[in-house]
Parts: structure tokens; sequence; C-alpha cells
């Protein structure tokens, strides 16, 4: 029972062509023709390569999406942003102190963050963006990690910073200051390596290796499992 | 958004729900697992596969689709391209830009290597990126690296080559660390042990995760640690053909710039492909869950190398992609759901699979649930679908669960205004994973001197079936491996004259065939004109 495909209008960078409804921009812009090089990555909503600019008719407003995860709509005028340059600092993350002078050293443009708000209004993850950078702001680098987690790296925020803040490359700073130097190391991991560098597990390893698919399946269908 | 007709079918969903919350279904017995395979699964269907007439695998089935683009000619004229300008001179050349290829360039740099890795879309826009569940390392008290063996091996079908397992299984737990020293934010208790949870075919709960973006912030975290080194990066120029010398070493690569449309000569002392799985080659008509660039140009390479494949018969397909809504069909609905708890039902409100078999027989059960049987729920573009019981888990775990543990995955229904802990998520099975690949050994060498294969376009490890976590965890040991020992051979590599002989060879074979009318690798899929 395929229902019937009603046709939108979209403006693809202000050339018309008419698409069936409901599809993604993305899927709309390759049954236009389109064939993606850039601007195409994971067709996920995963990995940030397809953020798109577009405005509605009747509304001042810009508005943004990812191209893969928003659906077209009648009279959409719409460009997608493939590359955004933006300052990403290098660091040899093994010396840094998880300290808020080691973001200011950085980047020291956090500091300008006008309140505005318009890098949350816009981010396809719906994170409080200008709310990790105020924590960024304060030096509270686990804050900051933690709300920052679910940032695909879009650049979307930082397309419409007036402070030219890049938020997600402070915001990798921050988790990963804070997964090397702030959150405990797992001690079961570090004794477990000891153990394997110790050649603990060899022998074990070794006769498994040489047995027959029999004798390997006999073990294997006698497995306790963890509840 | 569910149609009144879908909206009416769940509500016998919900009827059955008290009853099913004590109900476990039977696990299969072993006999009862093969005939559900044999009847059901995409592996098995009799068109689904031929023999490939040319190469080094001549005579063995695989799916038409990668068939279809061993048997194809290069993009290159062999007898007119000139290697007499080399563009980039490095000891190292890494192809492809995921977690397999940024984990070699990070250790081969660490042996001194000069590195240089080129990719065909941007710097981790690959399948790690979309990973969600996690990656397995017994590393706990009751778990080893034994028991981790043999849930690897079972889970293969026994088809696993050993030393690959032991590599896979010995190396985890040191992978692990790594990425934890580089800063990756696994989901840990407050004094820092890991949170771990099981896996389909995990006898230990080791599954690490980090939420359901497990891939996400491994790729990323990585990315971020190559671009601090200096790694040099070069993106959109996709590896075409591989560069042999007249000793016949592998000793470089084609680069296509996919911008400018120009050919760059990468000369190389070590070759190290890394370029992912084929989920985008469509195999028997299935949506993917892969992204863009899966389209198994490694294995098109190394092939006309001269280079082994294996099990590429095997085809992973994850039980639950998405049936509905319409824009993201075939996408990844984690094993994680049903980790947490939520079972899988048809049209008539009841259970079909106990919900952690191992992935191909789930996949195979909903396929009988749908096409034999008739139970299936019907979506609005005519496919079919069964029901994954997400409010389950909020039931069992506590309202706000689904939120808190699967952002990826509430977000990506929220946004088609679907409410996953409200209402359960219709799936059907996708193409997710290639379990074979391109011969290695434990050293990630090929039986190409020089080159060297690492990740999702490597096989063996897994055997015919991987499990999940496994895979995460290949691309880092072997990614490792690959980097590191392609930087200790690099120091004493003397190449000689560079040609595409093996290309002109492979076409004359092609020739006599009657073949090669096509040309491969095809780097990206066509959707122009049509609903992907
Ligand atoms: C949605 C999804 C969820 C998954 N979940 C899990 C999970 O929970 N746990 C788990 O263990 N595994 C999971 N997997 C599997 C796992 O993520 C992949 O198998 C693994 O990440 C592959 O890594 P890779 O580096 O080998 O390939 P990829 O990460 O795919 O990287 C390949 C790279 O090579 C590039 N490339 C391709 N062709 C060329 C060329 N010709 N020249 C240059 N570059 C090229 C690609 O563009 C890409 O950058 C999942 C996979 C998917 C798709
Ligand atoms: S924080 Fe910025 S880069 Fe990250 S997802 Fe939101 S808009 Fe994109
Ligand atoms: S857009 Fe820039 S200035 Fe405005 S709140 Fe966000 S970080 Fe601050
Ligand atoms: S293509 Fe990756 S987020 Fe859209």
């Amino acid at each position: 029972m395929a229902e019937e495909k009603e046709m939108v209008n979209i403006y693809i960078m202000g050339k018309h062509y008419k698409v069936p409804y409901g599809l993604t921009i993305m899927k709309a812009m390759e049954y236009a023709g389109y064939r993606f090089i850039r601007g195409c990555g994971c067709r996920g909503g995963f990995c940030g390569a397809c953020g798109t600019v577009y405005r509605k008719p009747g509304d001042f407003r810009l508005k943004v999406g990812l191209a893969c995860q928003t659906v077209v709509e009648d009279g959409m005028y719409l460009t997608q942003i493939p590359f955004y340059p933006a300052n990403k600092a290098t660091y040899n993350l093994e010396e840094l102190t998880p300290t808020l002078g080691t973001l200011l050293q950085y980047y020291p443009e956090m500091t300008r963050c006008l309140g505005c708000n318009s890098c949350t209004r816009i981010c396809p993850q719906e994170l409080s963006v200008m709310d990790y950078i105020a924590a960024a702001q304060r030096g509270d680098i686990e804050k900051a990690a933690n709300m920052s987690f679910d940032c695909i790296m879009c650049g979307l925020c930082a397309s419409r910073c007036p402070a030219e803040i890049v938020q997600y490359n402070v915001a990798i700073l921050a988790r990963r200051l804070y997964g090397r130097h702030i959150a405990p190391r797992a001690q079961h991991l570090a004794k477990r390596v000891e153990e394997i560098k110790a050649g603990k597990f060899d022998e074990e390893i070794s006769r498994l290796m040489k047995m027959d698919r029999a004798e390997l399946q006999k073990l294997y269908d006698a497995r306790d499992i963890e509840p | 958004m569910y149609t009144q007709e879908m909206l009416e079918a769940i509500k016998i969903v919900e009827k059955t729900r008290e009853r099913r919350l004590k109900e476990t279904f039977p696990r299969l017995k072993p006999e009862e697992k093969e005939q559900l395979l044999r009847s059901f699964h995409p592996d098995y269907m009799p068109d689904a596969m031929r023999p490939v007439k040319v190469g080094p695998n001549k005579g063995e089935k695989m799916p038409h689709e990668h068939v279809d683009l061993l048997e194809s000619r290069s993009m290159l004229d062999p007898d007119h391209f000139s290697l007499e300008k080399i563009d980039y001179d490095v000891d190292v050349l890494v192809i492809g830009g995921g977690g397999a290829g940024t984990s070699a360039a990070l250790l081969a740099q660490e042996e001194g290597a000069d590195v240089l890795l080129v990719t065909k879309l941007r710097h981790g826009d690959a399948n790690t990126m979309m990973a969600e569940g996690g990656i397995q390392a017994a590393d706990k008290e009751n778990d080893s690296p034994a028991i981790h063996y043999l849930d690897v091996m079972g889970g293969g079908g026994f088809h696993n080559i050993p030393e690959l397992v032991a590599a896979l299984v010995m190396d985890a737990p040191l992978c692990i660390q790594w990425l934890e020293s580089l800063g990756c934010m696994f989901s840990k208790f407050p004094d820092g042990t890991m949170n771990t949870i099981h896996g389909g075919g995990t006898s230990r709960k080791r599954m690490h995760f980090a939420h359901d973006y497990s891939g996400a912030e491994i790729m990323r975290t990585l990315r971020d640690e190559a671009r601090n080194r200096g790694i040099k990066v070069i993106e959109f120029s996709p590896a075409v053909e591989l560069i042999m010398d007249e000793h016949g070493q592998c000793a470089g690569a084609v680069l296509y710039n996919l911008e400018t449309e120009q050919y760059l000569v990468v000369r190389s002392k070590t070759v190290i492909i890394a370029t992912g799985g084929s989920g985008r080659l469509h195999i028997a008509g299935s949506p993917t869950t892969n992204h863009y660039g899966a389209t198994a140009d490694g294995l098109v390479m190394a092939y006309r190398a001269g280079a082994k494949l294996i099990f590429l018969d095997a085809t992973q397909f994850h039980p639950t992609g998405v049936a509905f809504p319409e824009q993201i069909v075939g996408q990844l609905v984690t094993e994680k759901v049903r980790g947490l708890g939520a079972q899988l039902v048809n049209a008539d409100g009841e259970q079909f699979i106990y919900p952690l078999e191992t992935r191909d027989a789930v996949s195979s059960a909903i396929i009988r649930e749908c096409k034999e049987r008739k139970k299936g729920i019907a979506t609005p573009s005519g496919m079919y679908g069964v029901w994954l019981d997400s409010p389950m888990i909020e039931i069992l775990h506590g309202k706000g669960t689904i939120e808190k543990e699967l952002p990826a995955m509430f977000r990506q229904y929220k946004r088609f205004n679907i409410n996953m802990a409200e209402q359960p998520i219709l799936i059907y099975p996708t193409l997710h994973y290639q379990n074979g690949g391109i011969l290695i050994n434990d050293r990630a060498e090929t039986s190409i001197p020089n080159l060297y294969v690492a990740g999702e376009a490597s096989g063996g490890v897994h055997g015919r079936n991987r499990l999940m976590g496994n895979s995460l965890l290949d691309i880092i040991v072997f990614g490792r491996r690959a980097g590191k020992n392609a930087a200790q051979r690099a120091k004493s590599v003397q190449l000689g004259r560079l040609t595409l002989d093996h290309v002109k060879r492979f076409h004359e074979e092609l020739q006599k065939e009657g073949l090669g009318q096509k040309v491969a690798p095809i780097l990206l899929p066509d959707y122009r004109g049509k609903i992907s």
C-alpha cells in the first residue's frame, strides 16, 4: 500500500527542484541529481559532515540542520556548509595539566563569549553549548566534558558565534583533559595489562590455539555465562 | 510519526507487555539454529552468490556485488599511465582515515616513520564514527583472554584463524589502556572501574562503552591526537590502485583527487590498507548501516595485486535496522537496546526469538516472521518489520533510562517524532558488517611484501561471524600492529622501479574471460535520481 508521493519544491543554492515529500535534505539533493563528494559522511547523524543552512519562505530566520537528519519542507531554500575554517590548537596532552590555565592558553578567545546563546539555539544535538563554554570559562573541566559529550563536531555553532570561538575544539580539549588527567584510571585494567606482559595467560592461550574444532566446541558449550 | 494503522498495531504490543515482562523465550538448540540459518539467512539464498572467474580466489563463491567489482577493470590505463613524476615520497602510506588507519598512522609515527594518511572523505568520516555499542576486552577479575578467545571462536563458527584471535584477545586490555591514556572517556564508576556489559555471544560482561557514542569517542580522540602530532593527511583523495615495484613488492599507490579529478603518485616503502567495509554495495539489495564510503575499494586494489580474500561469502546483517520512519531506513538500532531488555515482538504481540541469540540467528528469525509466517507489520512504503519493544527498558530499569543510556538512539527517533521510551520501534535486518576481507597474519601482513591490512578490510580474525565489540577492538589491535610493523620494515626496504604491470596482467586475465566492462573501485555509491 505504497502511499502516493506528494512532491515539494525546494531551492538548492537558489535553484528550483521538485522532490518527493518526506525525504531528508541529503536524499532530496540526491534525488535532484547531486552526487556528494563533500557534505556527506556517515549518513546517520554521527560525523557532522552535512551541516546545512536553510530558510523557509516568509520567515526571516536562518535555520540549520544536519542534511542526513532533517526532512525537506515545501519552499525550503538551502545550502550546505561543507567546510568551515576553524582554529584548532595543537598540544601534547600528556604534558598538560587539567586547569583553566590550560584551556585559556590554547583558546584565549574563549573569554570573549557574549552570552548570546546563538550556539545553543543552533546545535543539532540540542546541547547547551553556551553553558559548556561557560563551564570551561570557570575551569570546570569535568562539567564541560560531560555537557559536550554528545558533540559531533559539525561546526554549526562556530559558524554563528559572534565571538569567533570554536566551541567544539574547546570541548574536545576539555574531554581529553578529563579522560586523561581527571577521571580515575581503571585499576583492574592496569593489573590485567601487567599480568599479560608477565606472560600469565601465554600457556593457556597456546593450548587453546592447538585445539581442534571438536575440543573447542566442547569447551564453548560448557562455558558458564555471567548473569 | 506513526500512521494511524501503526498506532493501532502498537496497542496489541502494549496489551501483551505485562505478561511478556515475566516471559523468557527459550534459546535455540544448535540444530534449530542451523535449520533457521539455512532456511532464512541471506548468505544461504541460492541466487545470492556466484564464483569469481579471475584472480587469487578464482572459483570461489561470493556475493554478486563483490564479484562484480573483482571482475572489473582499473580506472587507470596501465599501458599509458606514467609513474615518472612522484608527488609524495614517504616511508609508510596509510590508506583510510577510520579507526584502523588512524591507529596505524599514530604507531608508525611513534616508530619514527614519515607517514602519509590518505582518505576518501574527511578524516574520521568512517564506520568507526558510527559504532554505538562498545568495545570488548577481558580486563575484569572474573574474565581472561582465554575466555574471550572461546567466545570469539564460538561466535565465528570456529572458522577463525587462531593466531589472529590470540593477538586480538591478548592485545585487548593493552589497547583499552592506550585509549584511556589518550583521554578517551569510557563510561566508568566513580573509582575508575570500567562499566562493562554483555553483548550478543559474550560469556562475561566485557563490553566497554562511552554512552552510545563509543566509536565516535574513539575516533575523535584518535583524530585529535593525529592532528596534534602533525601527521600528514590528504582528504578527498582515495587510492585507486596500488603501485608495485619490479621485484614484486608493494611500493605505493595512485590517488585520485575527487575535487580536481587529478591523479597523484605516492611512492612508499610500506603500505597499509585500512579502507573498511562494503555496506554501500547494498548486497542482496539491502539497506545498510554503513557510512557513504564503504565500497570495498581496498579489496579490489589488493586483489589485483595478488592478495587472497577470505570469508567474503559471510555477510553480517544486523537484526535491528530501522524499518520506519522511511527517512532513516537501514540505520542501526544498537544491540544495547536488546541488551537492556527490549524484546522482539510480532504483529500479534508475541515473542518469536530469544533477543540475544547471535546476530545471524536473530536476523533469520525476523525474516522468517515477516516472509513466511506473515506476522510482520507493514510500513507506508510497503516494507515489513517487527517491533522492538523499547518501553520495556523504562519499566525494567526506571524512567529516563533510555535518554540517559541511549542518547543517540533516543535523539534519532525524536527527530522524527517517535518517543522510543513510550512507543515500540519497528525494525528489520540491515546490511552491517563485512565478516571477511583480505587475509592477514598476526603481524597484519599480507602475502605481498610491504603490504599490510588492518580493520574491517582484513579477514580471518572473526571467522564467519563477528561479535559486537570485537570490531572496534580489531581495528585498534591490528591498526597498531600494522603501523608498528610497517614502520619497522620500512627502515630496511629498498624499492626498485615502480610499475603497474600487475594491473596489466589482471586486465589480460579479464579479457580472456570476456570480463572487465565495468570499472572499480567505485569509490562512492551513486544515488542520483533515486530514493536511496
Ligand atoms: C552503525 C555501525 C555501528 C557499529 N557498532 C559497533 C560496535 O558497537 N562495536 C564494534 O566493535 N563494532 C561496531 N561496528 C563495526 C565497526 O565500527 C567497524 O567495523 C570498524 O569501525 C571499521 O573500522 P575501519 O577503520 O576498518 O574502517 P572505517 O572506520 O570504515 O574507515 C575506513 C576509512 O577508509 C576510507 N576509505 C575507503 N576507501 C578508500 C580509498 N579507496 N582510499 C582512501 N580511503 C578510503 C573511508 O572513507 C574511511 O575513512 C559498527 C559499524 C557500524 C556501521
Ligand atoms: S556543539 Fe557545535 S559542533 Fe558540537 S554538535 Fe553542537 S553545533 Fe555541532
Ligand atoms: S555563540 Fe559564541 S558568543 Fe554566543 S553564547 Fe555561544 S560561545 Fe558565546
Ligand atoms: S552525514 Fe554524518 S552527520 Fe550527516
